[in-house]
């Protein structure tokens, strides 16, 4: 039985094509995937994130706790902070990719992939279970959020309409509690496509009204549903990592370009070692972008070639809807990855030519 | 759903305009609905022989990359050269602008096999 959001029947009712994403009815596209993405690149678009996962975690021991579980350093963050975060396993590998939220010193909220929500949790769960940590509490709160995202150079101007929070002063990255359209709402400057705009989280009996204001104030916009298709899109031109695909437990986070996340000169944390040792031995693969100078669409799990050489699989790839040529994320042996390296990628039968360019495409 | 009257249909969603013993390919309306935006076309090479069931190119959505298979044998003679500047022709003239390719029949008994539109429509309605 899949699982559904508390907005499935009004996709539904917008003609959405629906499609099981990690266990989640969820819609692919309601007008085209290219259309939806061009819209969210030059005026706004607003996007059913009900699946995500929302894990608290509490009590006056959380900072050393989540100090311990996530590779970022958790300490910088202040109250109304966000932060991009990761957990690994004890073999470097990562659990999952995340955004950290801090509303006291003793509460804080994980937001974490909607696929990976029980797996997280449990893993959770076990690290506090076999630490010293005192006054920790994980609360699985999943169940009790919708969550919209309104992404757009358009977001601020529809936003501010149906709130009386100052969006002027939230900056990227933070988050602020307020109202939209009457319904208590967690208003966080974040997001998922690179462009302005917000993640919205509230209870989900509010789902339908909260989206039928904001569609409803983003008409002069031309504010329009987005499904997960041009989710992706738009997060691959920005070189964003999606969990599955350019994360996994095979892969750790230095390959995987989050080394900026990566605080090795933090005392411990569940994957460090590991990451410590191929920090100093050298990185083996680097997740590189890839832009098609042939024809072609690169599509994940394709080879890429230097020479006659195959140095590592494409993860991610799609015909770009804002630069209408085929570009990918990959993969590759180091040494292959540096910019301007020209590679070929094995689609079907033949090796087009591609390039190694510095991200974000767009 | 467009499905016209006077052509015929395949179960992979082809449809084909027999004229004289040339025989023009594309794919249904239903199936580029179903793909979603075309962005990519692979057209077979002129002078090439196919065969009825064979894969002579491939179609690719944002998404998902499909096959196109000839439903008939013979010799390719001609294929659409601006698809593969304006795939989506595909999706806005799925029987006109977005054909792909002339084949020159070898066996004009396969195109009885085929199905009539109203067989088509039958079969995408249990789709």
């Amino acid at each position: 039985m899949l699982k559904m959001t508390p907005l499935n029947q009004t996709h539904r009712q917008l003609g959405a094509r629906m499609v099981d994403f990690g266990g989640w009815d969820m819609p692919v596209q309601y007008s085209g995937v290219i259309n939806e993405h061009l819209a969210v690149r030059s005026a706004a678009g607003l996007f059913d994130v009900s699946h995500m996962g929302e894990i608290e975690v509490r009590g006056s021991g959380a900072l050393e706790y989540i100090q311990y579980l996530t590779i970022n350093d958790a300490s910088t963050l202040v109250d109304g902070q966000v932060q991009y975060s990761a957990m690994c396993y004890e073999n470097g590998g990562v659990v999952d990719d995340l955004t950290l939220y801090r509303f006291a010193a003793d509460r804080y909220l994980f937001c974490v992939n909607a696929s990976n929500i029980e797996k997280d949790f449990d893993w959770m769960e076990k690290v506090l279970a076999e630490g010293d940590f005192k006054d920790v509490e994980l609360v699985n709160l999943s169940d009790d959020f919708a969550q919209l995202a309104l992404q757009g150079p358009q977001a601020d101007a529809i936003l501010e309409r149906l709130t009386e929070s100052d969006l002027k002063s939230l900056v990227f990255y933070h988050f602020i509690e307020g109202q939209v359209a009457g319904v208590d709402t967690i208003i966080s400057r974040t997001g998922y496509t690179g462009e302005r705009g917000f993640e919205l989280y509230f209870a989900p009996q509010h789902a339908e009204a909260v989206w039928t204001a904001l569609m409803e104030a983003g008409e002069p916009e031309g504010l329009l549903p987005i499904g997960l298709g041009a989710r992706d899109t738009l997060r691959l031109e920005k070189k964003y990592a999606l969990y599955g695909h350019e994360l996994s437990s095979q892969i750790l986070p230095l390959e995987a370009g989050l080394g900026w996340i990566t605080k090795l000169d933090k005392p411990a944390f569940v994957g460090r070692e590991p990451l410590v040792k191929m920090k100093a031995a050298g990185i083996p693969r680097r997740l590189v972008a890839l832009r098609m100078v042939g024809p072609g669409v690169p599509r994940e799990q394709y080879p890429v070639f230097v020479g006659d050489e195959e140095v590592g699989r494409v993860t991610s790839g799609t015909m770009s809807p804002s630069l209408r040529v085929g570009i990918a994320l990959a993969l590759v042996a180091t040494g292959a990855h540096q910019v301007g390296t020209e590679v070929n990628i094995g689609i079907r039968t033949r090796r087009v030519a591609a390039e190694v360019v510095k991200p974000p495409f767009v | 759903m467009d499905i016209r009257n006077g052509l015929k249909y395949s179960e992979e969603h082809e449809w084909l305009l027999v004229e004289g013993d040339v025989a023009t390919i594309g794919i249904t309306d239903f199936a580029q609905d179903s793909m979603g935006d075309v962005v990519f076309v692979e057209l077979p090479e002129v002078g090439t022989s196919v065969d009825a069931g064979q894969a002579c190119g491939v179609v690719e959505s944002v998404k998902a990359v499909s096959d196109i298979f000839s439903p008939v044998s013979g010799e390719v003679v001609e294929v659409n050269e601006v698809l593969p500047d304006t795939p989506e022709e595909v999706n806005s003239s799925p029987y006109e602008q977005g054909w792909i390719a002339r084949i020159k029949l070898s066996d004009a008994g396969e195109v009885d096999k085929l199905m009539d539109a109203d067989a088509y429509r039958t079969f995408v309605s249990g789709q």
